[in-house]
């Protein structure tokens, strides 16, 4: 393999762990405050939707962003509303809300644009164009490292580099402010940030909210950044690859960079080959493609290092009576 | 504050219902259609013709699978989000069973294809169940990771070793002496003319599977474990009752009954392995289970009313622009209304009931 091969490998493998790192941040921060989310996929069906759709419509795809970031909010907020206030089951609200966001998404855009559950193309302003770092051109020509800056570093969407700077953005909030500081120990134990006097409710619906951003920019880089254009359940199970990397990455804002590269790495390489060799023994596509999953489940088995949530994870908080 | 127990099977379900049917009528006005029409086409299409029951059971005979294995874990408190691949998994023995033999007659071919689709579904719940019961891993991410290492296997498989000749990738027919005599035939035979559908025998294998279900539940001392691990897992090891035992022998179970659906939909209808042959109906099991109130009635309820959502959702699709998805549409709102917003619904119930008239124990509120 030569470095233009590897290096074209890597950089898509960045393309494609961008919104895996958006939406398993938003998981870090909702799991953590105890409220856990299997429903990062359907904010991400939805706001690739209404990013495509606003972005079509007006041609602006900041417009797009922020309508994705909306609908998401919506979707975080019944998610909310499920598991904090009326202290419904988190899981299965997880699992309605991936329903509806896959046939509300479908039964919209027949409606708006009757074409079939798509959305149209978008072109120029429609998408989020790549950036050009400064001296990506003029270093190119520097042995190894310079098509590695102008290549790799070089030349992505806005939000692609939104996402990486996520990660220590999401590091320093949740382990050096008070805020952080709160929103973990609600998700470990609730009743003793009550006893301090510290609402539960409302540390949770932000942290549930914050999970409803993070998501709608995963969807929105999807539908406008990665494709041009909203099709029906594009999200293809990523909400649920994010998830895995959450649990791969023991919960952590840092692990949880490495996780989703890996994971991309691992779909980097299967679109680009149909099965590869490794030691002489032939691997098949679907073996790749079924990885992090497998490698999830030996994470949680606790073989490798034990993953543990958040011990109130999953938990609604009731106020002693 | 317990509510009495017909405001609890029967009533709130029923609000629930009409909750989610309201919010979908919503949407379909949103969308510029008629929602009394709506309902009235998908009623029409669903139980109006014997074409439209045939598709209405077929579809039911699935759910009541996929439902009781839902159920059935929801009775150990445990959450089996898997049934879609231990379905698949189910598929898999079913069509190597079909497969492996001339099969002379279809009595034959049954409870051999029962044995392997339960087996393979079992066995694709069986380790994230160890999983659970020994090393702690949450159920509900293992049995997600599954459904999706599942439908990667039967992709390997069907583009390699069990692929038949041609451009699709889908294994062999199965001989003709696996196929099942639908319902065309069997009421045929009695001279009930039965339009073409592909119900078939195993909705009759599904009703004996709700009927040992409940045997189990509430007439073994199997059952009687199970629940009682559900209501307390301190209480239940206290009386000398394995974890590890339930939640092993109560996952096989679930996964057994998720697996049992490829009888009717692979060897009932398809009569050849698929990449997908469960489309969502190990999903559609988990609303069936919070609706039917894991009970084997409720579940049998639940799954020909969502029978009937999916074939009336087809009509819909073919005589207004009112697409399919609407049917997903209306069974997140179903679990999310039965399940996660069960609350929101039980809170106003039960301040009336404690409002009007008799308390929910059956005593008469005294005079202020």
């Amino acid at each position: 393999m030569d470095l233009n091969t590897l290096i074209q490998i890597l950089d898509s493998t960045i393309r494609l762990a961008t919104p895996l790192l958006l939406a398993c941040l938003a998981g870090l921060f909702s799991e953590r405050a105890g409220v856990f989310d299997i429903g990062l996929e359907a904010k991400m069906l939805v706001s690739a939707f209404f990013a495509a759709a606003v972005a079509a419509t007006t041609g602006s795809v900041w417009l797009g962003l922020l309508a994705g970031i909306g609908a998401s909010m919506v979707f975080a907020l019944i998610h909310g509303i499920a598991s904090i206030t009326f202290r419904g089951d988190q899981l299965i609200s997880g699992v309605a809300l991936n329903f509806l966001a896959s046939g509300m998404t479908v039964l919209i855009a027949r409606d708006w644009f009757s074409e079939g559950g798509r959305t149209p193309a978008l072109i120029d302003g429609g998408r989020f164009q790549p950036i050009d770092l400064p001296f990506a051109r003029a270093l190119s020509d520097v042995p190894i490292l310079g098509p590695v800056y102008s290549e790799l570093v070089s030349g992505h969407t806005a939000l692609v580099y939104v996402a990486f700077a996520m990660v220590p953005v999401t590091w320093y909030v949740l382990f050096r402010t008070r805020f952080g500081l709160r929103l973990r120990a609600v998700g470990e134990n609730p009743g003793a940030v009550d006893t301090a006097g510290i609402s539960v409710v409302r540390l949770r619906y932000s942290a549930v909210l914050i999970a409803g951003i993070l998501c709608g920019i995963a969807g929105a880089y999807l539908a406008t950044g990665l494709a041009a254009g909203f099709v029906k359940d594009m999200t293809a199970g990523r909400g649920y690859i994010a998830l895995a990397a959450l649990i791969f990455a023991k919960w952590r804002p840092w692990y949880a960079l490495g996780a989703c590269l890996l994971f991309g790495l691992l779909d980097a390489i299967g679109n680009r080959y149909q099965s590869i060799e490794l030691l002489g023994v032939p691997v098949p596509g679907q073996f790749m493609q079924a990885l992090p999953y497998i490698l999830t489940v030996v994470i949680l088995a606790g073989f490798v290092g034990k993953a543990i949530p958040p011990r109130a994870g999953g938990a609604p908080y009731v106020k002693e009576r | 504050m317990t509510l009495p127990r017909w405001a609890d099977v029967v009533l709130i379900p029923l609000i629930n219902l009409a909750l989610a049917l309201f919010v979908s009528g919503l949407v379909v006005l949103l969308i510029g259609e008629d929602p009394i029409n709506a309902m009235q086409i998908m009623v029409r299409g669903a139980v109006g013709s014997t074409y439209g029951w045939g598709y209405t059971l077929f579809y039911a005979t699935n759910f009541i699978f996929t439902g009781l294995a839902v159920a059935v874990a929801f009775h150990a408190r445990l959450f089996n989000i898997g049934g879609e691949g231990q379905a698949q998994l189910g598929a898999l023995g079913v069509a190597l069973v079909c497969l492996a033999l001339p099969w002379p007659h279809w009595t034959l071919a049954l409870p051999f294809a029962i044995v392997g689709g339960a087996v393979f579904g079992a066995a694709w719940a069986a380790i994230p169940a160890y999983l659970q019961a020994r090393r702690g891993s949450h159920i509900v991410i293992t049995t997600i990771m599954f459904n999706f290492i599942a439908s990667a296997l039967l992709v390997y498989l069907l583009v390699g070793a069990m692929k038949a000749p041609g451009m699709a990738p889908e294994s062999a027919r199965f001989p003709a002496g696996t196929f099942l005599p639908n319902a065309r035939d069997v009421f045929g035979m009695v001279g009930i003319p039965f339009a073409r559908s592909p119900l078939n025998v195993s909705f009759i294998v599904g009703l004996l599977a709700c009927m040992a279900i409940w045997l189990l539940l509430w007439r073994t001392r199997l059952g009687y474990e199970i629940r009682a691990y559900g209501h307390s897992e301190p209480a239940a090891i206290y009386a000398g009752i394995s974890p590890f035992r339930i939640v092993m022998i109560t996952m096989l179970i679930s996964g057994a009954l998720a697996g049992l659906m490829a009888v009717n939909a692979v060897q009932g209808e398809a009569q050849r392995l698929l990449q997908d042959n469960v489309l969502g109906a190990g999903f559609v099991g988990i609303a069936v289970a919070l609706m039917g109130r894991s009970h084997p009635v409720g579940v049998l309820i639940a799954a020909v009313l969502f029978g009937a959502l999916y074939q009336g959702g087809a009509e819909l699709e073919f005589e207004t622009s009112v697409p399919r998805e609407m049917v997903l549409v209306i069974q997140a709102l179903v679990i999310l209304f039965t399940g996660a917003l069960h609350n929101m619904v039980r809170g106003p119930v039960t301040a009336t009931f404690l409002r009007f008239g008799r308390r929910p124990d059956g005593s008469v509120k005294p005079a202020a």
